[in-house]
């Protein structure tokens, strides 16, 4: 049972801290972490979930705005943009934040091509994301089913 | 035979090619003589005996001497001899036979001739023939004797005249006259053979000519074996001086060796311890072989096999001894590299199988070492939590039973933690995983610590008292943290004992055990101790005595042995693990010392140990200064290397001690102490527990009932009683629960406080921002409103009074910058008139214009991503008070909410 837990314990570290070196995720998804507490257990995945919820919605959006060449609401776009940067930002999504930096930039420049490889890339980069936290987010629930505790992870 | 030794020898050389026993280049021409003739081949062989016979021996004139006067020599010639009169013998026998044949003969034809002329003078006596002349009658029968031989072979004469005629007469006598012509000629030839046969006879027999020709062919054989013999022979007299070599080392000439002795011919090893063997072979009269190696400048280094045997003359007198030696250098070579290598393979199969037995052992060794760690991991550990988890339990509010129940559950703990220390401790100490290290210490300090240490957990009414003698020396080398685990256990043991007097130290300088000396022990020890022999190392006894309760005297033997106690009964009233001693014991005897006991029932016991100790070199320190020092009072401040006696005497019922248990070192240092006039030193004994000292006024109140029973009731302490070390930690414990609970009961203060909650807006459009930040407001106990826009930020602030505003920068409708623009102008203001002139939907209240807060200025915190849009200068610019950056976090608010809101 203990090398059970010992072990899911060790790969959740083990995924969580590759999470960071591969740039998914920085320092504020730590503190995400630290604010789920046993009043608020799942709070990580809903602020996530609800943050990929929110970067479907405004990826919808955006692409539709981006839809017509000659006829782009950049204004729009950059309000989502804006947006997606603030939530991925608070969230410590890393890389959607990063491309949300340079998309930022098209919008400015109302660069329509940009934009739409950039919107792309968020996608994909969020949707990655999403599949890599459903996957610790199981490993959470397969240590706390197995009777562990979430290991504390330090990240630096 | 001579074909089958060449063969031999061939064969041989194919084995191994034989060298010479002499070097190839040494030797003149002169001297070849003698040389040894390398095989010229198989064919030659037969030459080679040839010339072999041309050959003389050394010393020739000698050699007949020693033929002639030695035994050996004797009998050779006396076999030459026998073996020719065996051929004369011979010889004559066979004439002997042939005369033998030759008489028989003329025996038969005399034999015959007297019947004839019986027969005749049977026939015919006539009166003629009857001579009257006896002697021609006489000559007459002489001559018919002789004339017998001649009819030998003959025919009879046969006659064929009439008998007694004229005619048969004449006839009779003719025939008679050839007969007897015959027979002379017979006998002539007869004399002429005898003659003859003497004469080759003569030539023949010549015995001398035959024995040289022996002896040549003799010496022949012998040239032919022995001159490519790897051999060397010699006749030595019995001065053993040389009179014949063979063979001799080539450079030398005759006349350097003939005559000289061995001694007085070669120089170097080997020479002389030959000389003794022969004289050894001389003297004891028996041939015997021996290998002896040379060291000489003339032929290097050379193993000869030496056959030596003694050579008597006729008498049975040593006259000297024959020498044969045979070079075996290779041989002994091959043979010194073959034993050299069963050797070495005999080590090194040595050395592997102790290899293999080391790697056993290490690997043995590593799995005691690695189950000792998991064991003081696994267990260790979450005991000392659940010891730690029951005095932070103690600390919160109890009943009575339920205090009792926990302070047996926290002393059953600390007997238990201490089990565990101990058992790892000996485990330790017999898997041999316990190193010894060798430290300078002062046993002095190391005493005073000790005592100090035990006096300060201390519950009794008993002396604690040190006592060193001079001599002992200021610093010593050992394993100080072993010394003191040993003194501390022993000690505690005895306060454990005693319920009244004194329980105490004592040091001295002792000579060398008994039991030490030769023992391999001890030598182990000391060099585990870092002792070596050339250092001075010293004995000290050391004595732990008390005036307890004592130990009977049929407990004394199982008292050192493992779990157990003095009786069942000590170890119900008293607890411990049993351990201790054992510990101790093997701790002693594994620094090479021995722990004994001495006991009187209810009179005390003294635990005596001695132990080596190194003295450790302190230049700046030397007993007699020091001890001068101390005596004249020179030192303006107690020196702990020096004082002798110390004493610790608790009071019973003083003042709590504000510090805990553990009391700072200057609170005990005693002043100068002399030796005649000890001074007291009294402790600030703890009567209580330790775990109610630091507690609040109030919590000692409520408790009170509480303390006095513990107080009142010493049964409960006497289980906690343990040895001093699990009560400093105990007391640390002790420390850092006072300390949690300041923290916790400063939060209370805190969240009373907040019953008046600031009142907290936060203007944020991101759901996920703000879900991020209420939460992080909830973890630091505020709640706040929450405003998505601008406008709805400026119509919150309308309808009610805040504290402080968190305010987003970027957001849509109406942005942070601007908002806080509207806000300060209607601070300004007092009316919202700026909002409305910028198009803000806000329903003004005219009796809610004159609010009270308008004349404060409202502290707004910008939250900004930090990016050129969003600079810090700006919000300033503004009117805002102070900026987050995003992405907000925990720490970041909590510093702005401390700056804003106290």
């Amino acid at each position: 049972m203990n090398t059970v837990v010992a072990k899911l314990q060790r790969q959740f570290q083990d995924y969580l801290v590759s999470l960071y070196q591969q740039g998914f995720l920085d320092n504020q998804f730590t503190e995400l972490r630290k604010l789920q507490d046993e009043g608020t257990p799942d709070f990580v995945a809903e602020v996530v979930s609800l943050f990929f919820d929110d970067c479907s919605k405004l990826i919808n959006s955006m692409s539709r705005s981006l839809e017509r060449p000659e006829n782009v609401d950049f204004k729009q776009v950059d309000s989502g943009v804006h947006q997606l940067k603030g939530s991925s930002s608070s969230v410590g999504a890393r890389r959607v934040k990063n491309v949300c930096i340079s998309f930022k930039e098209c919008c400015d420049v109302q660069n329509r091509e940009g934009c739409l490889r950039c919107l792309q890339q968020v996608d994909y980069e969020y949707k990655m994301l999403k599949t890599k936290l459903q996957d610790l987010f199981n490993l959470e629930k397969q240590i706390v089913q197995a009777g562990g505790a979430i290991p504390q992870v330090n990240i630096n | 035979m001579v074909c089958e030794m060449e063969t031999d020898q061939t064969e041989e050389m194919d084995i191994e090619v034989l060298s010479s026993m002499w070097p190839e280049d040494v030797g003149t021409q002169a001297d070849n003589q003698f040389n040894v003739e390398k095989p010229a081949g198989d064919s030659d062989t037969l030459k080679e005996v040839d010339i072999a016979e041309k050959r003389t021996m050394a010393d020739l004139k000698r050699l007949p001497e020693l033929m002639n006067t030695t035994d050996q020599g004797t009998s050779q010639l006396t076999n030459l001899v026998k073996q020719w009169e065996y051929m004369q013998d011979h010889a004559v026998k066979l004439l002997r036979e042939e005369l033998k044949i030759l008489t028989k003969q003329r025996e038969e034809a005399e034999a015959k001739e007297l019947k004839i002329i019986e027969e005749h003078n049977f026939e015919s006596q006539e009166p003629e023939n009857v001579p009257v002349l006896d002697d021609t009658s006489h000559l007459f029968r002489r001559f018919k004797h002789k004339k017998r031989d001649a009819l030998i072979g003959s025919k009879r004469v046969e006659i064929d005249e009439e008998f007694d005629t004229v005619a048969y007469w004449k006839q009779k006598a003719l025939s008679l006259e050839k007969m007897l012509e015959a027979s002379t000629e017979r006998e002539r030839r007869l004399i002429e053979k005898l003659n003859e046969s003497l004469k080759t006879m003569e030539s023949h027999s010549a015995p001398v000519e035959e024995l040289t020709q022996n002896l040549k062919r003799a010496e022949g054989f012998l040239h032919f074996i022995l001159q490519n013999a790897p051999i060397v022979m010699g006749h030595q007299d019995k001065d053993l001086r040389y009179l014949f070599i063979y063979n001799k080392f080539p450079t030398l000439r005759e006349q350097d060796i003939l005559g000289k002795t061995d001694v007085e011919i070669f120089h170097g090893g080997g020479v002389k311890e030959s000389e003794d063997f022969k004289r050894e072979v001389l003297e004891k009269g028996k041939a015997s072989k021996r290998e002896i190696t040379f060291e000489t400048d003339l032929f290097g280094s050379k193993t000869f096999l030496i056959y030596v045997e003694p050579v008597y003359n006729k008498a049975r007198e040593k006259i000297g001894i024959n020498y044969m030696g045979m070079e075996v250098t290779d041989q002994v070579r091959k043979r010194e590299k073959m034993a050299k290598l069963r050797e070495d393979n005999a080590v090194r199969k040595a050395m592997e199988s102790e290899l293999t037995k080391t790697i056993h052992i290490t690997e043995e060794t590593m799995r005691a070492k690695q189950m000792l760690a998991t064991m003081s991991h696994e267990i260790r550990s979450p005991l000392s939590g659940v010891v730690g988890m029951a005095e932070i339990l103690s600390t919160t509010k109890l009943d009575k039973e339920q205090r009792q129940l926990l302070t047996v559950m926290m002393s059953s703990g600390d007997l238990v933690l201490q089990l565990i220390n101990d058992i790892l401790d000996l485990s330790k100490v017999e898997s041999g995983v316990m190193r010894l290290e060798a430290t300078k210490f002062r046993p002095r300090e190391v005493v005073k610590h000790v005592l100090q240490t035990a006096a300060a957990s201390l519950k009794k009414d008993l002396t604690l008292e040190g006592n060193i003698t001079d001599e002992v020396p200021i610093e010593v080398v050992g394993d100080v943290l072993r010394i003191r685990q040993i003194l501390t256990n022993l000690i505690s043991n005895a306060i454990k004992f005693t319920h009244e007097g004194k329980v105490g130290i004592k040091l001295k300088v002792i000579s060398e055990p008994s039991f030490a000396s030769g023992m391999e022990l001890n030598a182990d020890a000391e060099e585990q101790n870092g002792l070596t022999e050339t250092e001075t190392s010293v004995w000290i006894r050391c004595d732990v005595y008390d005036t307890g309760i004592g130990i009977p005297e049929k407990a004394l033997p199982c008292l050192f042995k493992k779990y157990m106690q003095a009786s069942a009964d000590h170890a119900r009233k008293y607890g411990g693990t049993g351990l201790g001693l054992a510990i101790c014991k093997q701790l002693v005897e594994l620094m090479g010392g021995q722990l004994t006991v001495t006991s009187q029932v209810n009179a005390g016991s003294t635990f005596t140990f001695i132990l080596p100790y190194k003295v450790a070199k302190s230049d700046d320190h030397s007993d007699d200064q020091d001890f001068s020092d101390m005596v004249d009072h020179h030192q303006p401040e107690p020196d702990d290397t020096t004082e002798g006696y110390f004493q610790f005497k608790p009071l019973l019922g003083s003042i709590y001690s504000n510090g805990g248990p553990i009391i700072g070192n200057n609170n005990f240092l005693p002043h100068k102490v002399m030796l005649t006039s000890p001074l007291k030193l009294i402790n600030g004994f703890v009567a209580e527990p330790s775990n109610n000292t630091g507690q609040s006024e109030t919590t000692q109140v409520e408790n009170n009932g509480y303390m006095d029973e513990t107080c009142s009731g010493p049964c409960l302490s006497k289980e906690t009683e343990s040895c001093s070390s699990s009560q400093a930690s105990s007391g640390g414990g002790t420390l850092e629960m006072e300390s949690e609970l300041t923290v916790s009961s400063c939060r209370e203060e805190e969240t009373t406080e907040t019953l008046k909650q600031p009142k907290i807006l936060l203007v944020e459009d991101n759901k996920i921002n703000i879900m991020v930040a209420k939460s992080m407001m909830k973890q630091l106990g505020y709640t706040f409103d929450i405003a998505n826009n601008g406008v709805e930020a400026i119509n919150a602030i309308k309808d009610s009074s805040y504290d402080l505003v968190l305010m987003d920068v970027c957001m849509p409708v109406l942005d942070g910058l601007k908002a806080t623009r509207l806000i300060r102008s209607y601070e300004e203001s007092g009316n919202w008139d700026a909002a409305i002139e910028a198009g803000v939907d806000i329903k003004i209240l005219e009796n809610e214009q004159a609010c009270v807060h308008s004349t404060n200025r409202l502290p707004i915190i910008a939250m900004t991503a930090n990016t050129l849009a969003e600079s810090s200068e700006e919000c300033y610019a503004n009117g805002m008070d102070s900026f987050i950056s995003k992405p907000v976090t925990l720490q970041k608010l909590k510093e702005c909410l401390r700056q804003y809101l106290h």
